[in-house]
């Protein structure tokens, strides 16, 4: 009897893989095909550009941007069709958070695409490596953002990493520009190895590497606790340099400051949504059962993150430095939502917090996009508008930039009626929600110190006089798309309802 | 009818923000007649579409009226939920009508950017009729906050020389305050079960600490707004720097949408931490009024002079908020208390106003520049001191009113508050009356003083609107109370039960 179902189980092992990979087989690729439509465009533009004039790139983009389309639609059917989908043997899904986060990505290159456009053809910087590296970051973003699996997530990160450090590095000649892409290699390598260790650690620990099989070991308690929790300090370090959170945010001032502006927005918009994504993929798909671990050390570094970001933004002349660290209090923002999901190991609050998480990412990268929109509209040829005093007086000279920029400046000090209000009090509700009542006081207590600078900006466009009269660069659809995009934030602030309900359903229907 | 009668309060919201957008839309100073205009027809829309809660308001009932609710934000169960009780109903047409006032008396003083200041007037009217409507935690808090935005440039484009420091200090006082309100709404949120109706928070029973707490967060938002005593060193250099029509609605509306905040919010939701804490608000007050009233009788600008006295008199109205008999409210004092801050509305604005008038033709705020003021302008020399009067709390006007019933009810509650309350009426007048005296009175005090003109008809009928108001509330103030009556009623008995 027993040598019997010895015998079945030994037949059977056999049997079971072609039964397995006849239903992987059978998986569709449907799921993926926003990536196929991004990876053959950019085939497609690769061979364009070999034969495009130097003078004549400018069609380049133009096409990125129909491709930036397509992708977008593809996703967005996807995410209208709104059921979780694997592909690739489940090393790739497509549930609605990752279809959502692949349009906001879509959106944020495309615009950034359009407000850099003038910028870099005045410095000559519009090749055809630009447009082409753009598109291969945005291709590892979103194959972060649909990773179930470490392997194919640490591919996505290394695509979307080698490409932003070639592309601060683009302006050969600037030194500043060398030295930033230097810095941002260097650190950023070492996060990598930082992440992959740790992925290796948990790979070790649970002896999977599919972040749904994973999660399920740690579930089980087969995976060892020790050494996944070893392998967890060194996946938090490198998501904390991917997001740029103290103590890991030392590359985030110079890299923003010294990269060619528009490469800044590149790093500072679409990146964003992709380690916002590979935080939930890692930590809440994979890594829930340890919960308690890891948003403890979230916590901590939320509290620097928002202490230091905040202060240290004070002290700024340089518009992008400013805007740098406040890319980081805002990280540490956005790490309330992604803390608050368990308490005491029960996850009721989990779709409640990170869809939250969410809202804060996408409205960042909106409000991002547009102040670095303004930045570069505001540069022409031979002159960086990057400092505070570029910006003085602005409501003489143009008075509609002007009052754009003020509704950018406070949604990103969260003051309502402006869309970084919803995205603030969703995070602190969520924060509330998880009895961390003392962090939410904290956080209030670090944007009113956060305020200061952003109202500083806004003093400085309507309270001085212009000490510069040039007009404007006359771009229209950097102007229409600005206008567009303040507007955007004008009206979530009016009716946030929409966007907050898709981020709820998402994130439901993906965790 | 019921529908038609039912969206009173949004057009009073959103007619002059929509109004201050098209006023936005003129552009550039080529064409700021057009601007002003606009400015003027908007403001008195917007007073026009507020009338019909005047008459249409129903005396007896102690609930909301003019009720209207709708789903805004699902997610988080904020619905856009408007209506107003006899407490906060006044405000409405108050701040409509102090809009006009401010649309008129920035008619030629203001020469750049004119269509930006009228704008940003109108939708910060809308925004603080707005605070005073809303019936939803969060959309409440959405206004309160959002009315920083506009003042935040009122006094920092059109202020005076120190006006940058002055626009910063006010901004973030006030965040600071309601930032933790924001932590304090959230919580109570989440506390009753996932409502941010105001309605459902006053009937939440919470323990002590917890409605302490809530006390607390509260009374930081609101303290900052109002302003009490010792966070109300904002608002000298507020009133200061701003231009006369911030001023004007600062002291007006502004301040009274903190001491609104408290009959909303503090009294109804954390009625216990509120009687244990009532000695402390009531201390607070009387140093507003003794302490701050004393300060204001040694100012040497007139504008900080006026503002140190809107300290005193705001301090009148937190002093009736929390004078508890019985374990509860005397709704005498809450009454005198509300009257006290509409006709602090009139007199400050006009008091203002009078400032401004002068400041326009010598472009200087020191009493020591004055002097003989009645020789060149009688007309506006009478209506100054006519105000001086109504802010010193003379009988027949309406400071006497407020003062009058609050004072009153202090004698019942305990002699000691009574007593130093009533101190009031020793300084208000003599800070009031000695710089009338400085300025309106004596010989022409120097050459400019004696080159002034008179105030002409845009003037005159600006302080004259006010002073009818003044008399009017002050010799029969029957219809106001009448109002407020049932509601506050309502309130004192919802105060009276404990909700631990």
């Amino acid at each position: 009897m027993a040598t019997q179902m010895a015998n079945e189980m030994i037949i059977n092992v056999p049997v079971m893989v072609p039964v397995q990979a006849g239903v992987q087989a059978a998986q569709s690729m449907i799921p993926a095909y926003p990536e196929f439509i991004l990876g053959i465009s950019i085939a497609i533009i690769m061979m364009v550009d070999l034969f495009l004039p130097k003078e004549r790139k400018v069609v380049l983009v133009w096409l990125a941007l129909i491709a930036l389309a397509l992708t977008g639609i593809m996703s967005c059917a996807l995410l209208a069709s709104g059921a979780r989908a694997y592909a690739f043997t489940n090393m790739f899904v497509a549930d609605p958070m990752a279809n959502l986060l692949k349009i906001g990505s879509c959106i944020a290159v495309g615009a950034t695409f359009i407000y850099s456009r003038r910028y870099l053809l005045e410095r000559e910087l519009l090749t055809g490596e630009f447009v082409i590296l753009s598109l291969f970051a945005l291709l590892g973003i979103m194959v972060m953002i649909s990773s179930n699996h470490f392997v194919l997530l640490y591919l996505g990160l290394e695509l979307l990493s080698l490409s932003l450090y070639a592309m601060v590095a683009l302006n050969r000649d600037s030194a500043v520009s060398t030295e930033a892409a230097i810095k941002y290699f260097v650190l950023g390598a070492l996060a990598s190895g930082l992440l992959l260790y740790g992925l290796s650690m948990v790979y070790g620990g649970t002896g999977d590497l599919d972040i749904s099989v994973v999660a399920k070991s740690i579930a089980s308690g087969q995976a060892k606790k020790q050494m996944v929790l070893f392998g967890l300090v060194f996946i938090v370090a490198g998501l904390a340099f991917k997001l740029g959170v103290v103590p890991f945010h030392m590359w985030i001032p110079d890299v923003y400051h010294g990269a060619p502006t528009a490469m800044t927005l590149m790093i500072a918009a679409a990146p964003k949504l992709a380690g916002f994504a590979i935080a939930i993929r890692l930590l809440v798909n994979g890594l829930i059962g340890v919960a308690a671990d890891w948003q403890s050390m979230l916590m901590i570094m939320a509290v620097l993150s928002m202490g230091l970001g905040n202060l240290a933004a004070i002290a700024q002349t340089n518009l992008k430095r400013m805007l740098a660290y406040s890319t980081i209090s805002h990280m540490g923002f956005l790490l309330l939502g992604l803390l608050s999901g368990v308490v005491d190991g029960n996850r009721l609050n989990a779709v409640d917090a990170y869809s939250s998480a969410l809202f804060y990412a996408i409205v960042y990268v909106l409000t991002t996009l547009a102040s670095f929109g303004m930045i570069l509209l505001m540069a022409r040829k031979g002159f960086e508008a990057e400092n505070l005093d570029d910006f003085r007086g602005l409501n003489t000279r143009n008075p509609w930039f002007a009052w754009m920029m003020l509704i950018v400046m406070f949604s990103l000090a969260g003051i309502p009626p402006t869309a970084g209000f919803y995205a603030k009090f969703a995070v602190l509700q969520a924060a509330v929600g998880a009895n961390l009542v003392w962090l939410a006081v904290v956080a209030v207590l670090f944007s009113l110190v956060g305020a200061f600078y952003y109202l500083r900006m806004i003093k400085v466009m309507f309270m001085e006089e212009p000490a510069d009269t040039a007009p404007i660069a006359s771009d229209r659809a950097a102007h229409a798309l600005l206008s567009v995009n303040g507007l955007a934030l004008l009206f979530l602030g009016l009716a946030p309802g929409a966007l907050m309900t898709l981020c709820l359903n998402a994130m439901k229907a993906s965790i | 009818m019921q529908a038609n009668a039912s969206s009173i309060l949004s057009l009073s919201i959103w007619v002059p923000i929509l109004a201050g957008l098209l006023v936005f839309a003129t552009g550039n100073d080529s064409n700021a007649r057009l601007a002003r205009v606009l400015a003027l027809i908007g403001a008195l829309a917007a007073f026009a579409v507020t009338l019909p809660l005047l008459t249409g308001f129903d005396n007896a009932n102690a609930g909301f009226q003019f009720v209207e609710k709708s789903v805004w934000i699902e997610r988080f169960n904020i619905h856009y939920h408007l209506g107003v009780d006899g407490i906060s109903m006044v405000c409405v047409p108050l701040t409509a009508f102090i809009t006009v006032l401010v649309v008129l008396a920035g008619w030629e003083v203001i020469e750049k950017r004119v269509a930006q200041y009228m704008g940003a007037f109108l939708i910060l009217s809308g925004l603080m009729i707005g605070v005073f409507c809303a019936l939803d935690g969060a959309l409440f808090y959405v206004f309160f906050e959002a009315t920083l935005i506009p003042m935040y440039v009122i006094i920092g484009v059109w202020g005076g020389p120190n006006r940058v420091y002055a626009a910063f200090k006010f901004f973030l006082y006030t965040l600071a305050g309601s930032l933790l309100m924001l932590v304090a709404i959230i919580y109570l949120y989440l506390k009753s079960g996932g409502s941010f109706d105001i309605t459902t928070w006053h009937a939440l029973s919470m323990p002590l600490p917890v409605q302490k707490m809530i006390f607390f967060a509260f009374l930081l938002a609101f303290a900052a707004k109002v302003p009490m005593w010792p966070v109300h060193t904002w608002l000298p250099d507020a009133h200061v720097e701003a231009p006369t029509g911030g001023s004007v609605v600062l002291a007006a509306i502004m301040l009274k949408l903190g001491a609104y905040g408290f009959v909303r919010f503090s009294l109804p939701i954390a009625p216990d931490a509120s009687r244990d804490l009532s000695f402390m608000m009531i201390t607070l007050s009387l140093i507003a009024v003794v302490y701050i009233g004393l300060v204001a009788l040694v100012q040497t600008d007139m504008k900080k002079l006026v503002a140190y006295s809107s300290i005193a008199h705001m301090g009148f109205v937190t002093l009736g908020f929390f004078m508890f008999v019985g374990g509860t409210i005397m709704p005498l004092a809450v009454e005198g208390a509300i009257v006290q801050m509409v006709s602090h509305g009139f007199i400050s604005g006009a008091m203002f106003l009078c400032i401004g008038v002068l400041y326009d033709r010598m472009h200087s705020r020191n009493i020591a520049d004055y002097g003989g003021v009645v020789n060149t302008m009688p007309k506006f020399a009478a209506f100054a001191v006519f105000f001086a009067m109504a802010n010193s709390g003379l009988p027949a006007t309406s400071g006497f009113v407020g003062e009058f019933m609050v004072i009153l009810a202090a004698v019942k509650f305990n002699f000691w508050v009574a007593f130093l309350a009533s101190t009031t009426l020793i300084f208000g007048a003599a800070y009031s009356l000695w710089m009338v005296k400085r300025v309106i009175f004596g010989a022409i005090g120097n050459d400019h003083v004696k080159a002034l003109t008179d105030i002409g008809a845009r003037e005159f009928s600006i302080l004259a609107l006010l002073a009818a108001s003044v008399l009017y509330m002050g010799v029969y103030p029957k219809p106001f109370t009448d109002v407020m009556h049932a509601s506050v009623n309502a309130l004192a008995k919802h105060v009276a039960k404990s909700k631990m």
